[in-house]
């Protein structure tokens, strides 16, 4: 009721004001359209790829990252390898290994002691894939997954390795995948972002986020990443100061409204009109933000599917749940990180908490995804930014070993939006440290996800300083085989 | 995207009906900007070297048919894979073979091939054929071509001769200048071009309508002398030597690099010539028995970012510090994005991956570790280091604002001697552990070749670079300052001079700024008065219905621009016009309010900086210059206001609108507790609300309130004031915000209703606009 006064109760100036604006702003549109600029580079063909988006049909709208931070073992995970256990302390063969490049951490260890899981792997569903003992809900969707095993990337340390994954190269201050999406295809939601970004942090060894991972690079500020946070604003600065009503609210900006009109009046630019739709804008998410972010209105079997953990902000169960909040309410990519995955010792208690945290929200949010109808159309996305090695780093002992960063064989997996369901691509060799079968590498993941989105990788450009970028930088190839 | 070319060329050629209807005889339909003459630089190669060069072009690995459109030699030749036939034939388009590949309807003849992705459109089509048929001449790239002092175009309009040159542009567009804008707004604008801050009431009194004593010429004359000044240029260059508070990567720990942002400031302020500004910072160790002074400024090479990660392999991370390094000489001085070469020839500019890597070897013999031990060992500065001892700061590094006894260290450069030095090898795709050919040092050719007689280490690089020959250098700098003060650099890639980048607007202008300034001792505070004395910068910003149709982006300058502040400028100007603003120059970088948990958010849990402890008191009201960067989380507001987040070296910053800008003006606590502070010194002041409302627009708006503005603020103050009226406790809680102390008498209504009026004058789209 009280919104609709508010609406209603637009200040008839500054209605007046707006659509004379609008109107403004389309001319000025239109006449730098007549001009063709020598100057600017932009031709009118220019960017008539970019016109053509989406490329084709998509099969996913949405996409809702899960993004394991610090990367959790393949081993203890879904890349079953009994010759391990079996082969407990052995050393790890020179064919094997083959002379390939290890982190300064375990380089200089004069021993490479093979270790196998500390957990029971079972095969589940109809796919029969092999899923560890510590991941139980996980394995009770597993004819929704799509495991890919074969995973491989080209950094060895977390921070180029978590960047390689989300902006297409190692360093330099490039787009993410997110604000790529943003750019591309826009926002489903005028008083949402099209990028959220999530955060939240295990027990286990934390290697640290950076804002730099949901930075828009060279595109435009819109597309940058908006981070949620737990503190009482969940997005910054939205809250109203306390002693001012909402009423109040509008009535300043119809304040301000009227005030930038007259500025209007005597400089004509349409700059002014741009700052106030912002300011409608902002004054719209700080209704639309709350609504969404509030977990109190949910069923009482919707926290029973996530885990009581999902009321309490900050976690990853709470985040789960707002994310498909935020992603069935049109937020074009929602970026999950989970920090603790980096068990470089202590591995498979680390573990233990660690999949504690996650395993029941995961596969909730596939399930509820599901039964909103929402899955067919939404991605979800599983992994971290590397594997680990099948070699103990640090003393070993069958249950307590430590594994060090591996980048050439790790395992994700995708659910919805248009994948395989109940599938396990790819394969590594019985020693779990290289792969035999069907590599996938960063840049086919990330071809692949864009073309579910309806997005040619090779399209998707942006021009910066001389030269066209792409996500996938000048590599990739889309993975066919794992698309439905 | 397939589109026939039949529809394609039908669709441009009703855009050119479009054009020939709505445009005015100012444009030919081709969009010449001068006569028929079609010009190499201008107009062909701009299409050659986005749509043609990655394949045709200076990278001798991914060249196709061994065709080379780049350089007149290989055009002209004959077709190695069609004997007879030749690329481009002096005014024949029919028997140029690449009129005929263009205009093919064969797609596998069809060039650029439709697979790349690109296309030509019919109007460069045009061009092209053109060009052929007036004799297919080519010209060495622009920004190459050494720096000459073009004649003064002859005009009647103007104070310097800055304005002959833009007036002759925009006549040509059919634009006439705007009239000179009104005493305030000139005041407010040169205010926050030279110093960041608003102009005080005294200013602005003092000065409005420029009387005798106080001319314009005073005004500027005495900002450049104010030590704010310094603060305002540093700026730009702390977003060119990516400096920040902190070392990156993952734990992200504290280091000590602020000294060097003090000494900027020093620099400026005491009018250091470029040359010298540049040399100091390029190799200040090396020049003869070096100062402390002089080795300080050579952190502008080591504000990289520094892994503290356990476990990295250290060459592959001090490889990573010296490309980062090359390339920030190249961008940030040069003009050139050489990034490409790293890898490979470069595909667009003149530059092979070997003169990368020569160029690279400058900066390969610094005493620097890729890896000094992890979080856990973590100093505040890393090897090569300047210990700054008490006498120190007391003698010649006085300007470094320190407070306490301890010695401070910094991160600096320092040469290997000897036996010692590294030989440098190109690396095959730019990896650390994929050394082929050795390399020596040297500049790329096609800029300008490197002197025999210069010194092969960071000095005679810094000598290359500020040698009068230099055809860049120059000609960045000016530019960079006119992007500074106009938006919008004459050459709009500021970091890309190269055959990518945007080609100037105003080319003659460029040089002869270029050459003058050189001319002139490369004197900065001088460059900086002959702009902002030139009429062109002092016309008003309004903009007419011509404006809009001829020149929307104002590229001509027939108006002064309208531009958001940097985001460190909104923070001053409201810090300063509420009153709060602490005038003390460098030291430490502060923490003033931030929205809660974000440092813990993200942190690893290690090192000093895992959770964000905020400044009290007088911090808490410094400029927006001193607000600590912690690299992986860089200060919100700052990057919502499109500051750079100082990951790598930036030029140039984007200018922005979202509405997460709007919600910090109206919601950030700096904003609600500067008008807090503001609406209760002036209660105090006056006794009525309408004076106070009087110096509260003075104040932040920097000019008279119309009388239609009156009566809007009027009505809101006392719609305001009836609510809180009505409801008293809410003037309790809206006035409780901030630290600073409030008189518990001063918690009225009335006080309540002027604080809200006070955060609408900040939300003015022209209180944060220079214009």
């Amino acid at each position: 009721m009280e919104k609709e006064i508010l609406e209603n109760g637009l200040n008839h100036n500054r209605r007046k004001f707006l659509s004379r604006l609008s109107l403004g702003i389309g001319s000025a549109a239109l006449g730098s359209l007549l001009i063709p600029d020598l100057f600017t580079g932009k031709k009118e063909a220019e960017d008539s790829l970019m016109r053509a988006l989406p490329h084709f049909a998509p099969k996913a709208k949405r996409i809702i990252y899960l993004f394991q931070n610090g990367a959790p073992s393949q081993l203890e995970t879904f890349d079953y390898k009994p010759l391990l256990q079996k082969n407990f302390g052995e050393e790890l063969p020179e064919s094997i290994r083959m002379g390939q490049r290890l982190t300064g951490m375990t380089a200089g260890q004069k021993s490479f002691p093979l270790v196998g899981s500390y957990f029971e792997f079972n095969q589940y569903g109809q796919s029969r894939a092999w899923i560890s003992s510590l991941f139980p809900h996980l394995a009770s969707v597993v004819d929704d997954l799509c495991i890919v095993k074969s995973m491989h990337t080209e950094a060895i340390n977390h921070d180029p390795a978590l960047t390689f994954f989300q902006t297409g190269a190692q360093v330099g201050n490039r787009p993410s995948m997110g604000s790529w999406l943003s750019y591309g295809l826009g926002s489903e939601n005028e008083n949402l972002p099209a990028f959220c970004v999530l955060l939240s942090r295990g027990k286990g060894n934390g290697q640290g986020v950076y804002s730099k991972l949901w930075s828009n690079g060279f595109l435009d500020a819109k597309h940058q990443g908006v981070q949620f946070s737990n503190s009482e604003d969940p997005v910054l600065y939205l809250s109203d100061p306390h002693g001012m009503s909402r009423d109040q609210r509008r009535k300043m900006l119809d304040q301000i409204a009227a005030m930038n009109d007259l500025s209007y009046q005597e400089f004509n630019d349409p700059q002014i009109t741009a700052k106030v739709q912002q300011y409608e804008m902002a004054f719209r998410m700080q209704t639309a933000v709350p609504e969404i972010t509030d977990v109190t209105k949910e069923s009482d079997s919707i926290i029973k599917l996530y885990g009581p953990d999902c009321l309490v902000p900050g976690t990853y169960a709470a985040n789960c749940l707002l994310a498909r909040k935020l992603s069935e309410n049109g937020v074009r990519f929602v970026q999950l990180y989970h920090q603790g995955w980096d068990a470089h010792d202590n591995l498979p208690n680390q573990m233990i908490g660690q999949a504690k945290d996650v395993d029941q929200a995961s596969a909730a949010l596939i399930t509820d995804l599901k039964q909103r109808g929402l899955l067919d159309e939404t991605l979800v996305i599983w992994g971290g930014e590397f594997g680990r090695t099948n070699y103990c780093q640090g003393k070993i002992a069958p249950e307590n070993y430590g594994r060090d960063h591996h980048p050439r064989a790790f395992s994700i997996f995708m659910a919805g939006g248009g994948v395989k369901s109940g599938i396990v691509y790819g394969e590594t060799d019985d020693f779990g440290y290289n792969i035999v079968e069907n590599p996938v590498h960063v840049h086919d993941f990330q071809a692949t996800v864009l073309h579910l989105m309806g997005i040619d990788h090779e399209k998707l450009t942006y021009k910066h300083l001389g030269r066209r970028y792409r996500l996938t930088d000048v590599h990739g190839n889309v993975v066919k085989d794992l698309i439905a | 995207m397939t589109i026939s070319k039949n529809s394609f060329l039908t669709f441009s050629s009703f855009l050119l009906l479009l054009l020939g209807a709505c445009r005015n005889e100012s444009s030919a339909p081709i969009g010449l900007a001068d006569g028929d003459q079609i010009s190499y630089n201008f107009h062909i190669r701009p299409i050659l070297s986005d749509k043609c060069f990655a394949c045709h072009g200076p990278d001798a690995n991914k060249r196709e048919a061994d065709l080379r459109l780049d350089t007149e030699e290989g055009a002209f030749a004959a077709l190695k894979e069609s004997p007879g036939k030749f690329a481009l034939v002096s005014g024949r388009p029919n028997e140029s073979e690449v009129y005929h590949r263009i205009t093919s309807e064969d797609p596998g003849e069809l060039m650029p091939p439709p697979e790349s992705n690109l296309s030509l459109t019919a109007q460069e089509i045009e061009l092209i054929k053109r060009w052929i048929e007036q004799g297919a001449k080519y010209e060495p790239h622009w920004a190459f071509m050494k720096i000459e002092k073009p004649s003064l175009p002859e005009t009647d309009w103007g104070t310097n001769e800055i304005d002959r040159f833009i007036f002759s542009k925009m006549s040509q567009k059919g634009l006439e200048p705007n009239k000179e804008a009104d005493s305030y707004s000139l005041i407010k604008r040169a205010c926050l071009d030279l110093t960041g801050l608003p102009p005080s009431p005294e200013i602005l009194e003092a000065y409005a309508g420029f009387p005798e004593g106080h001319s314009y010429e005073d005004l500027i004359d005495e900002l450049l002398n104010q030590p704010a000044y310094g603060e305002k240029m540093a700026i730009l260059w702390l977003d060119i030597s990516r400096y920040s508070d902190s070392y990156g990567y993952q734990d992200d720990n504290i280091r000590t690099q602020w000294p060097y942002r003090d000494w900027l400031i020093h620099a400026f302020n005491k009018n250091m010539p470029y040359d010298q500004f540049l040399t100091w910072q390029l190799a200040g160790d090396l020049l003869p028995n070096p100062t402390k002074e002089q080795i300080l400024a050579t952190a502008f090479n080591r504000n990289h970012k520094y892994t503290e990660e356990g476990g990295v392999i250290p060459e592959e991370y001090r490889i990573e510090y010296v490309l980062d390094k090359t390339n920030t000489f190249s961008k940030g001085i040069l003009g050139i994005t050489m990034e490409c070469a790293q890898c490979h020839d470069h595909k667009y500019d003149p530059i092979s991956q070997k003169e990368y890597y020569e160029l690279f070897a400058f900066f390969n013999n610094s005493k620097e570790k890729g890896f000094e031990g992890d979080v856990s060992q973590s100093k505040p500065a890393k090897s090569p280091i300047l210990w700054v001892e008490r006498e120190d700061l007391d003698g010649i590094l006085s300007f470094i604002n320190h407070q306490d006894t301890s010695r401070l260290s910094i991160s600096v450069m320092g040469e290997l001697e000897g036996e010692e030095k590294r030989t440098t090898f190109i690396l095959d795709r730019g990896v650390y552990d994929a050394p082929t050919i050795p390399v020596e040092v040297s500049t790329p050719k096609s800029i300008l070749e490197f002197p025999e007689n210069f010194e092969k280490n960071r000095l005679g690089l810094a000598k290359w670079a500020t040698e009068k020959e230099n055809p860049l250098t120059s000609r960045v700098f000016v530019n960079l300052v006119w992007q500074e003060i106009f938006g919008r650099g004459i050459v709009k890639s500021a970091g890309d001079f190269g055959m990518q980048g945007d080609l100037p607007t105003h080319p003659e202008l460029l040089n002869w700024l270029a050459a003058d300034f050189m001319e002139n001792g490369w004197d900065i505070k001088r460059l900086h008065k002959q702009i902002m004395l030139s009429s062109t910068y002092r016309q008003s910003a309004s903009l007419s219905k011509k404006h809009l149709e001829i020149d929307p982006d104002n590229y001509y300058l027939a108006r002064a621009p309208r531009l958001r502040l940097p985001a460190e400028n909104i923070q001053d100007l409201v810090l300063a016009s509420s009153g709060l603003l602490v005038r003390e120059i460098g030291g430490p970088s502060i923490k003033p309010y931030q929205p809660s948990g974000l440092w813990e958010a993200a942190t690893s849990g290690r090192g000093v900086l895992a959770t964000y402890v905020q400044d009290k008191g007088e911090k808490l009201y410094r400029r927006g210059i001193y607000n600590f960067i912690k690299l992986t989380v860089p200060p919100p507001k700052a990057i919502i206001f499109d500051s750079s987040n100082r990951d790598r070296c930036e030029i140039t910053r984007n200018r922005t609108n979202t509405p997460l800008q709007a919600l910090v003006m109206l919601n950030d606590p700096m904003v609600l507790e500067a008008s807090r502070v503001l609406s209760t010194k002036l209660s105090e002041k006056y006794k009525d609300h309408e004076s106070a409302i009087e110096e509260a627009f003075k104040r932040i708006v920097c000019r008279e309130m119309k009388s239609s503005e009156r009566s809007l603020i009027l009505d809101y103050y006392e719609s305001e004031l009836e609510e809180f009226q009505a409801n008293p406790e809410k003037s309790k809680q809206i006035l409780d915000v901030g630290e600073y102390p409030m008189n518990p008498e001063a918690i009225t209504p009335e006080n309540a209703a002027l604080m809200q009026v006070i955060v609408s004058l900040y939300n003015l789209e022209e209180t944060i606009t220079k214009s």
